[in-house]
């Protein structure tokens, strides 16, 4: 068994670095030395930084995103469209699609998507409050920006079914060759996708 | 210990930040799970799509470990199906209920219809007659199959109407006459006789019918003994076919 070589403290917060997505033990180690080396400019300020978020994080009840505010600051902001919302399935979708810059709406996180084989079903998304927003009549299309894969497809498929009664338009991302793809290298599916959804020039 | 065999994907799941546990139905090796380092890349989830045909090569040091697989893709079946929500709803149904067949247990039979059913998922006119059938093999290979080449009662091969709930055999529809109620419906395209011309269209309410004969074999005799329901996609697909009747 390897000697332990700091304290207690220093060992609990390797363990916790190793937690985080992209690290193991050895880089959690690295990252842990960096913190340690560099107390005054790093350390304490990202300790700081952590308590305070971890203090005032809330669970937006409009949209489910995660922010200090709730409502978060994309639900508050007056310059986004209200009439569009722009469905995800995770967080990390909604940064990703804020990162790209293309489209200033509301959004609502579902938190999942439809999987059967985890015991996730439409009462473990988060169904009735999209539901609710759009009822509230200000919403005039949904834009479904899930995932292209079986159970991204599947809950979208649901979620438009859901919407139907409402008569909400309800639209989906496009599926076909992404930027920069090669088409020697692409998979038959999106192949098949984006012939089926080619367009005139 | 290794194999090489071709396989469907019935389902995939996140192991760690990079790698899957994907488990297949395959043709010689039964449903078999698998590592598969990568499973999460860019490049294997098209490839790790549910219903999905693939050829699979798996090794391990005992047959009883999980071990390591990498699968090759050789048909996306699930990017055909996406369009339409009660095929894609059948797929996901399909996968769902394959996961009842034992483990490494080889159902070759079951394997071809499986693969039968997923070549036609782009065609609505066919799939929902395939799929009533693929659960009728499925209960036959759970060793659960109904007999439906005869009346129970009269021992006739004609006019067969109905399946007793209890013994899962045909009834004839003169025999059942007075037990009507208490009766399954056998659509047509489910027996031995089936018709043949313009009488051998199946319409939306065979499909119905045979979606209940099954899910009722399925419900009492497979899943309710183990303290399970039938998935949440069978009776959502259920309901989108019901739509479509409509």
């Amino acid at each position: 068994m390897a000697k332990k070589i700091t304290g207690p403290e220093i060992e609990r917060l390797i363990q916790l670095l190793g937690r985080m997505p992209g690290l193991g033990p050895r880089s959690a180690r690295k990252a842990a030395l960096a913190l340690l080396k560099r107390r005054d400019a790093l350390m304490i300020p990202l300790a700081s930084a952590l308590a305070e978020a971890a203090g005032k994080l809330k669970d937006c009840t409009i949209c489910g995103n995660l922010d200090t505010v709730d409502p978060c600051s994309i639900c508050r902001d007056p310059a986004r469209d209200p009439n569009l919302i722009v469905v995800v399935e995770e967080i990390g979708d909604l940064w990703a699609l804020e990162r790209a810059g293309v489209v200033s709406a509301r959004y609502h996180v579902l938190g999942g998507h439809l999987s059967p084989l985890d015991g996730v079903g439409p009462d473990q998304l988060n169904l009735d409050a999209l539901l609710a927003r759009v009822n509230d009549g200000l919403v005039s299309e949904v834009l479904l920006a899930l995932n292209t894969t079986v159970e991204g497809q599947s809950t979208a498929h649901y979620v438009t079914g859901l919407l139907a009664p409402t008569g909400v338009a309800v639209s989906r991302l496009a599926q076909g060759v992404p930027m920069g793809g090669e088409l020697d290298y692409l998979d038959e599916g999106t192949l098949a996708a984006a012939i089926k959804s080619r367009r005139r020039m | 210990m290794e194999w090489s065999d071709e396989a469907v994907v019935l389902s995939v799941r996140a192991h760690g930040e990079t790698a899957a546990i994907v488990e297949l139905l395959t043709r010689a090796h039964g449903r078999h799970s698998g590592l598969v380092h990568g499973g999460r890349s860019r490049k294997a989830r098209p490839v790790l799509q549910m219903g999905n045909h693939v050829s699979a090569a798996w090794k391990a040091r005992l047959p009883e470990h999980l071990g390591h697989m990498r699968v090759e893709l050789q048909r996306g079946y699930a990017a055909s199906s996406m369009d339409d929500p009660a095929a894609l709803t059948a797929l996901t149904s399909l996968c769902a209920l394959s996961r009842l067949l034992p483990e490494h247990d080889p159902h070759p039979n079951l394997y071809e219809i499986t693969l039968f059913v997923l070549g036609f998922l782009d065609d609505e006119t066919v799939w929902p007659a395939l799929y009533v059938r693929w659960e009728l093999a499925l209960l036959d290979e759970l060793g659960f199959g109904l007999d439906l080449s005869s009346c129970a009662a009269t021992g006739t091969t004609e006019d067969l109407a109905h399946v007793s709930p209890k013994s899962g055999r045909a009834v004839s529809r003169g025999a059942g006459l007075p037990y009507q109620d208490k009766l399954l419906s056998l659509p047509q395209f489910l027996t031995k006789s089936r018709p043949t011309g313009a009488n051998a269209i199946v319409t939306a309410g065979d499909i119905s019918a045979g979606l209940a004969l099954t899910g009722h074999f399925l419900a009492t005799r497979v899943l309710n003994p183990r303290d399970l329901a039938l998935p949440e996609p069978r009776g959502r697909l259920v309901g989108l076919l019901r739509q479509r009747e409509r």
